[in-house]
């Protein structure tokens, strides 16, 4: 299972500030284990949402958002509320927010920060790749993980050794940056790469300590004795 | 809260240069492979009386020498003016902001601020690529620095203040890369730069081009164009193919292959290019790669 945990109420307040209109996915995987999905927490949600004067169009869950085919048949019924929304605020790990943006023609806000892997990466994945960074900024940069999609895991841009569209490092492999820049054109949401992005917490990628504490953690422990 | 002492060193020759108004001159070394540093002032007394700064490059193309800070050390003790280059690939924050009071405490104020090689590119592919954090995050680190704060928000005992460029290059080659170019030029500007270098270019139109782009963005930052001095055709063809925004024009490859001095083409070709851009920007970076005895002979050119 994939551990994730909520994204200060602040930090998601500052990321939706100039939106007004929000639709709400959850993905059924692994955060309804992680307690950082399921319906109660989605509704909650939608009240804080909603308190703080936001429209909040629809609320949807799907079974596995690591899966675009299955986003794609889940999304098709609601498209009108989807469409309406300025974006889309998503509860999954990393993995289930970048194929969101994949599908969605929308700017998809991480609610969630995905902080280590307790097993498989996606129950059900693509080429989407995670790294577990615990601070993700997904929802500037186009759906695109800078973490685990470019090598010098840059945030603000490319670097210059990028050339025809691919990474200095491997000439098969898209720059990162090629797919960000396409993905927010796309969406006529360029403005978004105007704002600097300071360094990423590094802290965040030690397992969590609530996490060590667990029966779990312990009975693996006790086996390595 | 009392106000913190600024320390100030003298404004650079480099910046002075700069800040006049005045067509300013750049080149740069590379440390060598070993520690004896006679070799870097060699090359320097060249250039001596020639140019304005003189960039130490932090282990160009990830290939392990002597460090750009005790090379810019020495400079200084021997009357030059360095512009120390600091790459993110090699220290987390910890080392970079210590290296950066390091170098204002030698009195070392120039910065350029890179990216830096990733590390598979040199000749420790196995070494661990840092990036802790981006060009754009170095100068806002050096910034913050500069308020008397760390990265962490401690107090520091005194402000440093630098004079801080970056890079940019206006040979992307696609129309993300391009555009991204610019995103990341302007929020590098927002982040402190006072004068950027460009990547190498060959093929001034594609430099106007550029320049004039930043103009209608209204970035008014000094800029000093790349030049590459040109030993042979051969170079030409490597440099088209393995180097990511350097472009070669035809015509130029023909002249090298055309002639046997290849040193006075190699002259001449930089001091047309040069003689053609100057209308258009702040000044040049000269990077002889060697030749640096040849630098005068550009120089010396320059209308
Ligand atoms: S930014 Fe990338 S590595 Fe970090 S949590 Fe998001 S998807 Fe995972
Ligand atoms: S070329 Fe692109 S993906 Fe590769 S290291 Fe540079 S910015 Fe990252």
């Amino acid at each position: 299972m994939i551990l994730t945990e909520f994204k200060p109420i602040e930090e998601i307040l500052l990321k939706l500030k100039d939106e007004k209109k929000i639709f709400i996915i959850g993905c059924c995987g692994c955060p309804e284990g992680a307690n950082t999905g399921g319906r109660k927490v989605l509704a909650d949600m939608k009240e804080q949402l909603e308190k703080e004067g936001k429209v909040v169009t629809g609320i949807l869950e799907i079974d596995f958002l690591c899966q675009k085919a299955l986003i794609r048949s889940r999304i098709k019924p609601r498209t009108d509320e989807i469409n309406n929304a300025d974006s889309v605020l998503i509860f999954s790990c990393g993995i289930g927010v970048q194929s969101s943006a994949a599908v969605l023609n929308k700017i998809c806000h991480p609610a969630l920060n995905t902080t280590t892997f307790g097993g498989i990466t996606g129950m059900w994945q693509g080429t989407e790749r995670c790294d577990t960074c615990g601070n993700c900024i997904l929802d500037c940069t186009g759906g695109i993980c800078p973490y685990s999609s470019c090598p010098k895991k840059l945030e603000n841009g490319p670097c210059a050794g990028q050339s025809k569209g691919k990474c200095e490092t491997d000439p098969e492999k898209d720059c990162a940056w090629e797919l960000i820049y396409k993905n927010l054109k796309k969406i006529d949401r360029l403005d978004i790469l105007d704002q600097f992005i300071p360094p990423r917490d590094y802290s965040k990628i030690l397992p969590p300590a609530k996490l060590r504490k667990t029966k779990l953690w312990a009975l693996d422990e006790e086996e390595m004795i | 809260m009392e106000e913190l002492e600024k320390t100030t060193i003298e404004e650079s020759k480099f910046e002075k240069a700069l800040k006049s108004g005045k067509f300013t001159i750049t080149s740069e070394l590379g440390p060598p492979k070993g520690v004896d540093i006679e070799e870097i002032k060699d090359a320097a007394e060249l250039l001596r009386d020639v140019i304005d700064g003189i960039n130490v490059t932090d282990l160009q193309s990830s290939v392990m020498r002597l460090g750009s800070l005790t090379c810019c050390h020495f400079l200084k003790e021997w009357g030059f003016d360095p512009i120390f280059q600091v790459t993110c690939r090699d220290r987390n924050r910890l080392a970079l902001q210590s290296d950066l009071m390091s170098a204002y405490a030698m009195g070392i104020r120039n910065i350029l601020a890179l990216t830096g090689d990733y590390t598979t590119t040199g000749d420790h592919p196995q070494a661990c690529p840092v990036f802790d954090l981006d060009s754009v995050q170095l100068l806002w680190a050096i910034k913050t620095l500069e308020e008397g704060k760390d990265l962490a928000g401690n107090e520091l005992t005194q402000k440093p203040s630098f004079f801080k460029g970056a890079v940019v290059n206006p040979g992307a080659d696609t129309e993300a890369s391009y555009e991204l170019q610019i995103i990341k030029m302007k929020k590098k500007v927002s982040q402190g730069a006072q004068f950027f270098q460009t990547q190498a270019i060959f093929d001034a139109e594609v430099f106007k081009k550029f320049m004039e782009r930043i103009h209608r963005e209204n970035i008014n930052v000094p800029v000093l164009a790349g030049i590459i001095l040109l030993k042979s055709e051969k170079m030409a063809n490597y440099m088209n193919k393995f180097v990511p925004g350097v472009f070669v024009p035809e015509a130029i490859i023909k002249k090298m292959e055309a002639t046997q001095d290849k040193a006075s083409m190699c002259i001449e070709i930089a001091s047309t290019l040069i003689n053609e851009i100057k209308p258009y920007c702040a000044g040049v970076h000269i990077q002889a790669l060697g030749w640096e005895r040849h630098i005068p002979a550009v120089v010396k050119n320059i209308k």
